[in-house]
């Protein structure tokens, strides 16, 4: 008998390539990293330098916008069609749902990710690549990848419309994307301290540079860890 | 594996939705659950599967009590509206509910094909489940409830929305599996019960006010005996005031007018066929038929229910 997170990953994963929305994240996802990455703006030729600074740059926004459209059908539609009745009627607890969920939509992000393997070999060859930094750079994509699906399952079992979900997500992560580094130039003292430490793309930064830091992990694990339990207490919740 | 219910309560905020009931249903047993909309079937039937927590009362499962959650995987149910994963195929559906319910992989495929079997999908197995018409959904839905053959089958509704020739088969099925598994399942139609039930509760505003076969029912209900009278149209004599003055009589009504039958009531235990008949010639009126009624379930059911 197989565990029954797994049970629920794999269901998931499958129905994600199903679907075809796996399929879609895949070629959008490269589609955006590669243009901005290779031919426009600012790209990895005009740094003179080779790495792929350019690229956890543009990722970092790319999955900003992706994963909530990802997670947001992931409860709120369990719980709009009943479908939650049936799981939770079977020997499974809502944390196992959850913690499944979570692991085939932070499985699908590797993946996708994983197509990116060629923009290091390519830059590898134009010259002397970091390589610590690069594998320290693809950790922080996952841990801020695992942090905003822990938001977007939180968002999407507040309600049963995915729509709000995706926006609600987006609000939340917007918080941790952007909003509270800002906060933190304009304000001072403890409160900036406060505030800049709960900034997702700082602690990203610095791993993207190939720092890795005990504090980083712990606040990407930390935000995981509390999105998907705040996302069990209301699934439980709910389902009463 | 019998299934005992003590003292079952619900609330919902300050509505009660389930007051305190306790029964208990034996292996091999199938149960009817009646009663109007807004009873308390579905939610009795939630707390039976472990959905909903009771706010108060035991479930027994056999010898296990409620906070046992390994009881789900020997549960099979089908919920009211029948959720399904409609952009899942028939069998990889299947085949997920079978692995959540505890069925070891080597025997899945195994299990799928005695469903498909079963339940009669074969010709709709390789489609996705949102494709499907009504009918085929609900056989999904019960391949779903019977996959990891459960001891226990707690089934909402089962027959909504299906045709008169698979609601035949759906209630061959049930009564095949209830031969040697715990059956609880609701339903509006009244005949299904007559059907498919071995006993009947009938829920009426969270409390039980029937228990028993439709044999039981019916005798219970007051012992009334109805008739139903034809007699030829004389204009000179008012039948009905000549008939309740008969003392076994309690109400005589025309059913369709002065030209269609009457239909006639007795007192509580008593008979009026010899009344009726002697009455009718003391006042020379042609007694063209007298038909004995039987207590219909939907009069049982009107009767417990409306007050």
């Amino acid at each position: 008998m197989r565990a029954p997170v797994l049970i629920i990953a794999r269901k998931e994963l499958n129905g994600l390539f199903d679907s075809l929305t796996a399929y879609i994240l895949i070629i959008a996802f490269l589609g955006f990293s590669g243009f901005f990455t290779w031919i426009s703006g600012s790209d990895i030729f005009l740094r003179k330098e080779a790495d792929l600074a350019v690229f956890f740059g543009v990722s970092q926004w790319t999955l900003f916008f992706f994963i909530p459209a990802i997670t947001m059908k992931m409860i709120a539609e369990e719980n709009k069609s009943g479908t939650i009745e049936l799981l939770l009627t079977k020997a499974i607890t809502p944390r196992q749902v959850i913690i499944g969920k979570f692991l085939a939509c932070l499985s699908l992000i590797a993946i996708t990710l994983a197509f990116t393997a060629s923009y290091c070999i390519t830059v590898s060859q134009l010259g002397n690549m970091d390589h610590g930094a690069t594998l320290s750079g693809y950790l922080g994509l996952l841990l801020l990848s695992g942090a905003y699906i822990s938001i977007g399952l939180l968002a999407s079992s507040l309600t049963n419309n995915q729509i709000i979900a995706f926006l609600l997500a987006l609000l939340m992560g917007v918080f941790f994307h952007f909003l509270f580094d800002m906060m933190a130039y304009s304000s001072r003292g403890a409160i900036a301290g406060l505030l800049s430490s709960l900034s997702a793309s700082r602690h990203f930064d610095s791993l993207s540079r190939g720092v890795i830091d005990s504090k980083d992990l712990l606040f990407f694990i930390s935000l995981m860890v509390a999105g998907l339990y705040l996302a069990e207490l209301f699934l439980a919740k709910r389902a009463k | 594996m019998d299934v005992r219910i003590e003292n079952l309560t619900k609330r919902y905020g300050a509505q009660l939705a389930v007051d305190r009931i306790s029964f208990e249903i034996r292996s091999g047993e199938i149960v009817g659950f009646l009663g109007p909309n807004g009873a308390g079937k579905t939610t009795t039937m939630k707390m039976l599967t472990q959905y909903l927590p009771p706010d108060d009362g035991r479930i027994w499962y056999g010898r296990t009590s409620y906070a046992d959650t390994g009881i789900r995987r020997r549960i099979g149910y089908l919920p009211e509206h029948n959720p399904l994963y409609e952009d899942m195929p028939v069998i990889d559906y299947l085949g997920f509910m079978a692995a959540l319910q505890g069925v070891a992989a080597s025997e899945i495929p195994d299990r799928i094909r005695e469903m498909v079997r079963l339940c009669g999908l074969d010709v709709e197995k390789h489609k996705k489940i949102g494709e499907l018409s009504k009918g085929y959904r609900q056989r999904v839905g019960l391949a779903q409830a019977i996959i990891h053959n459960p001891d226990i089958l707690i089934l909402d509704e089962p027959t909504t929305g299906l045709d008169p020739n698979q609601i035949v088969e759906i209630r061959e099925l049930i009564r095949k599996l209830g031969k040697e598994k715990t059956v609880i399942l609701s339903t509006h139609i009244l005949p299904e019960v007559e059907a498919t039930c071995d006993r009947i509760l009938i829920i009426n505003k969270g409390r039980i006010v029937a228990d028993g076969s439709v044999a039981e029912l019916r005798a219970q209900s007051e012992g009334k005996q109805w008739l139903q009278l034809r007699i030829e149209r004389d204009p000179a004599k008012d039948v009905i005031a000549i008939l309740s003055s008969l003392p076994s009589v309690e109400a005589v009504r025309w059913l369709n007018g002065p030209d269609g039958p009457i239909e006639l009531q007795s007192k509580p235990g008593m008979s009026s066929n010899r009344d009726v008949f002697h009455t009718c010639v003391d006042h020379g009126l042609v007694l063209l038929e007298m038909i004995p009624g039987e207590t219909k379930l939907e009069d049982i059911f009107r009767d417990l229910t409306l007050n």
